[in-house]
C-alpha cells in the first residue's frame, strides 16, 4: 500500500503545481495586452489623473506578484472581481452558467460511457470482423468531423426538418422542470455524445485488444480455459486500470468539447460565455472562465493518473 | 514506382477514396482561380439568396457567391494548416530528437515545459493566446504550431530515443560525426514511417483545430474566404431549412476523414500488425 500512497501522492503534488503554473501563465499573459484594465474600461474618455484613480482603486499600480496574489485568492473564496462589460460580479456571472455547462456535460457522459466502452469490448473482442471493420470506419468519419458539422447536421435535421427538439437550447429559465430541461438540451448533448464515444470507444479497443495480446492471456488459452472466464478473470482486471484512464481523459476533453457545442446552440453555459466574453475583450471575466477550464481539465487528468494506479493490480499486489 | 503501384492496387477502398478526395483538394487550392466563377470577395448580388443558374450554391450573408467562396476556402483553409502543421513538425522534431540525442538536463528541461503546455487543454490555451497577441494570420501560425508542437515533441523524443541507442550511432559517432549530422542522417531517415503517419493524425488535429477557431471567431478573419468562419456567417439560415452553410463544413469533414481513411492504412501496413 505504501508504495501506491508515495505515486499517488507525488500526482497530487505535481497537479497542485501545474495548477500553480497553469494560473500564474493566466495572470501574466494578460499583461501582455496593450494598456490596462482601466485603459479599457475608460477608452477614449481617459485623462492621465482619471486612469491615476481608476488604477489605485483597482490595485493596478501594485506590483504583479501582490495583485496575482490578490486574483488567485479571490478566485479560490468566490471573489473573482467584476466583469468590464456590464460590472456584475463574476461569481455570479460563472456560478448559473456553470451548472448549466455540467448539467449538459454530465447527461452527455451518462450515455456515451457505458455506450462506449461495451461498443470497445465488443470491437475488441470480434476485432478484425465484420462488426470491428464497420465500427472503426463510422467512428473514424466521426472523429474527423468538426463538432459544428454535427451540430449543424443534427439541428438540421432534428430541429428544422423533423421539428422534434428545439434547434437553440434556452435553459435559462428558473422554473424549467427536469424533462423539459433534459428535452431542450438533447441535441447538444447529442452532438457531444456522437463526437465522444467515437473517440473513447476506439481508445477502449486499443486497450483490451493491448492486455488481450499479452502472454499471460495466450497461457490462460493454451490451458484451456473458457473463452468468458479468461475475459473475466484474467483481462477485466488488467484492462480496468486503461479503461478508468480512457474514459477520464475522454471527460476531460468533452469538457472542452462544450465550448464550439454551447457556440451553435447558444445554450447558455461557460463556455459560451468565454467566447462571447473574448470577442468583447472583457479580460476579467476570460481569465476567470479560462481558469475554471483549465482547473478541471487538469483535475479529470489527475483523476485519471490516481485512478489507473490505484486500479493496477500488479501496483495493488507488490511482490 | 511499381511497387509504389502495386501497393496503391491492393489497398483497400477507404485509402484509395481517401486518396482521391486528397488530390481533388489540392487541385480545387492550386486551381482556385481559374475555377471559381466569380472572385473570393466581390459582391455580386444581393445577400442570401437562393441558388440558381447564375449562383449555384446562392450567395452568403454579404452578397458574395457561396460557390466561389467555398473554392478559394480549399486554398486558404487547407494552406494555412498545412504551414502550422509542417511547423509544428520542424520545432516539435528537432527539439525531440536533440532530447533523445542530449539526454540528462537538456531532455529533462524540454520535456517538463512540454509536460506543462500540454496540461492546459490546447483550444482554451489557444483562444486566450489568440485573445491576447490579436488574429493575424502569422500569429494563428505560430500559436498554433507551437501548441501542436508539443504532441510531435513526445512522439519524436520517444521514437529518437530507441534510434539513439543503436549501433550505427554509436558508430557514427565515433568516426566524429556531429549531432546535427547525426539527427538529419542517422535518427530522421529511421524514424519517418511514424513521422509521416502522425503528421497526417497532426494535420487533422490541426485543420479541426484552425476551423474551430474560425468558427468562434478567433482564426481566420473575414473577408478571406474559409470554411470556418463561412459556417459562422451564414449559420442562421439553417433555421430557415437552407442548408447552403452545411456545405463548408461537410468540405472540413470530408478532408479529415480522406486524411484519416489514408493514415489508418499506412498505419496498418507499416506496423505490419493484423489489429
Amino acid at each position: 500500500m505504501g508504495a501506491i500512497l508515495k505515486l499517488v501522492a507525488q500526482r497530487l503534488a505535481l497537479g497542485l503545481l501545474i495548477l500553480f503554473a497553469v494560473s500564474v501563465f493566466i495572470t501574466f499573459v494578460v499583461e501582455l495586452l496593450p494598456g490596462d484594465t482601466c485603459q479599457a474600461l475608460m477608452g477614449q474618455s481617459a485623462t492621465p489623473d482619471t486612469l491615476h484613480a481608476c488604477r489605485q482603486e483597482m490595485g493596478l499600480d501594485r506590483p504583479a506578484a501582490l495583485r496575482y496574489y490578490d486574483w488567485i485568492t479571490g478566485m479560490l473564496t468566490g471573489d473573482m472581481g467584476r466583469s468590464l462589460a456590464n460590472k456584475t460580479p463574476i461569481a455570479e456571472l460563472l456560478g448559473e452558467r456553470a451548472a448549466n455547462t455540467f448539467f449538459l456535460a454530465g447527461l452527455a457522459a451518462a450515455v456515451t460511457v457505458p455506450l462506449a466502452i461495451i461498443l470497445g469490448m465488443l470491437a475488441a473482442l470480434f476485432r478484425n470482423r465484420g462488426f470491428d471493420r464497420g465500427v472503426n470506419v463510422v467512428t473514424l468519419t466521426f472523429i474527423s468531423f468538426p463538432e459544428f458539422f454535427v451540430a449543424y447536421l443534427l439541428i438540421y435535421l432534428f430541429a428544422v426538418k423533423a421539428g422534434w427538439f428545439p434547434g437553440i437550447s434556452n435553459v435559462s429559465a428558473s422554473d424549467l422542470g427536469l424533462w423539459e430541461r433534459i428535452y431542450r438540451t438533447i441535441l447538444p448533448a447529442l452532438t457531444l455524445t456522437l463526437v465522444v464515444t467515437a473517440h473513447m470507444m476506439r481508445m477502449t479497443r486499443a486497450a483490451i485488444v493491448n492486455v488481450l495480446a499479452s502472454p499471460y492471456i495466450e497461457t490462460a488459452e493454451l490451458k484451456g480455459l473458457g473463452r468468458w472466464r479468461i475475459i473475466a478473470r484474467h483481462a477485466l482486471p488488467n484492462a480496468l486500470s486503461p479503461i478508468v484512464n480512457v474514459v477520464a481523459i475522454n471527460l476531460a476533453w468533452l469538457i472542452v468539447g462544450v465550448v464550439v457545442v454551447e457556440t451553435v446552440f447558444v445554450y447558455p453555459g461557460l463556455g459560451q460565455l468565454l467566447v462571447e466574453s473574448m470577442s468583447k475583450r472583457d479580460m476579467p471575466v476570460v481569465q476567470a472562465g479560462s481558469m475554471i477550464f483549465a482547473a478541471v481539465y487538469v483535475l479529470l487528468n489527475l483523476v485519471a493518473d490516481i485512478l489507473s494506479i490505484v486500479t493496477n493490480p500488479r501496483l495493488m499486489h507488490p511482490r | 514506382m511499381q511497387r509504389f503501384i502495386r501497393t496503391l492496387a491492393g489497398a483497400p477502398l477507404t485509402a484509395k477514396l481517401g486518396l482521391a478526395i486528397i488530390a481533388l483538394y489540392l487541385f480545387t487550392a492550386v486551381f482556385a482561380p481559374l475555377l471559381a466563377p466569380y472572385g473570393e470577395r466581390a459582391i455580386v448580388g444581393a445577400q442570401y439568396l437562393g441558388p440558381g443558374p447564375d449562383h449555384w450554391l446562392g450567395t452568403d450573408n454579404l452578397g458574395r457567391d457561396m460557390l466561389s467562396r467555398v473554392i478559394f476556402g480549399a486554398r486558404n483553409t487547407v494552406f494555412i494548416a498545412l504551414i502550422a502543421t509542417m511547423l509544428a513538425f520542424l520545432i516539435g522534431v528537432v527539439m525531440g530528437f536533440t532530447a533523445a540525442v542530449s539526454r540528462g538536463l537538456v531532455d529533462q528541461i524540454l520535456s517538463r515545459v512540454v509536460d506543462g503546455i500540454m496540461s492546459i487543454p490546447i483550444l482554451i490555451f489557444g483562444l486566450l493566446l489568440l485573445t491576447v497577441f490579436g488574429t493575424s494570420i502569422p500569429v494563428l501560425i505560430t500559436v498554433i504550431a507551437v501548441l501542436e508542437s508539443t504532441r510531435v515533441y513526445r512522439l519524436a523524443r520517444a521514437v529518437g530515443m530507441n534510434i539513439v541507442v543503436m549501433d550505427y550511432v554509436e558508430a557514427a559517432y565515433l568516426r566524429g560525426e556531429g549531432t546535427w549530422w547525426i539527427m538529419r542522417h542517422e535518427i530522421l531517415p529511421n524514424a519517418l514511417s511514424p513521422l509521416i503517419a502522425e503528421f497526417g493524425l497532426r494535420f487533422c488535429f490541426v485543420f479541426l483545430f484552425i476551423s474551430a477557431l474560425s468558427f468562434l471567431g478567433l482564426g481566420i478573419q473575414p473577408p478571406t474566404a474559409d470554411w470556418g468562419s463561412m459556417v459562422r456567417a451564414n449559420a442562421s439560415l439553417i433555421s430557415f431549412g437552407d442548408p447552403t452553410p452545411l456545405i463548408p463544413a461537410a468540405a472540413i469533414a470530408v478532408l479529415t476523414v480522406a486524411v484519416n481513411f489514408v493514415v489508418d492504412w499506412f498505419l496498418y501496413n507499416v506496423s505490419g500488425l493484423q489489429e
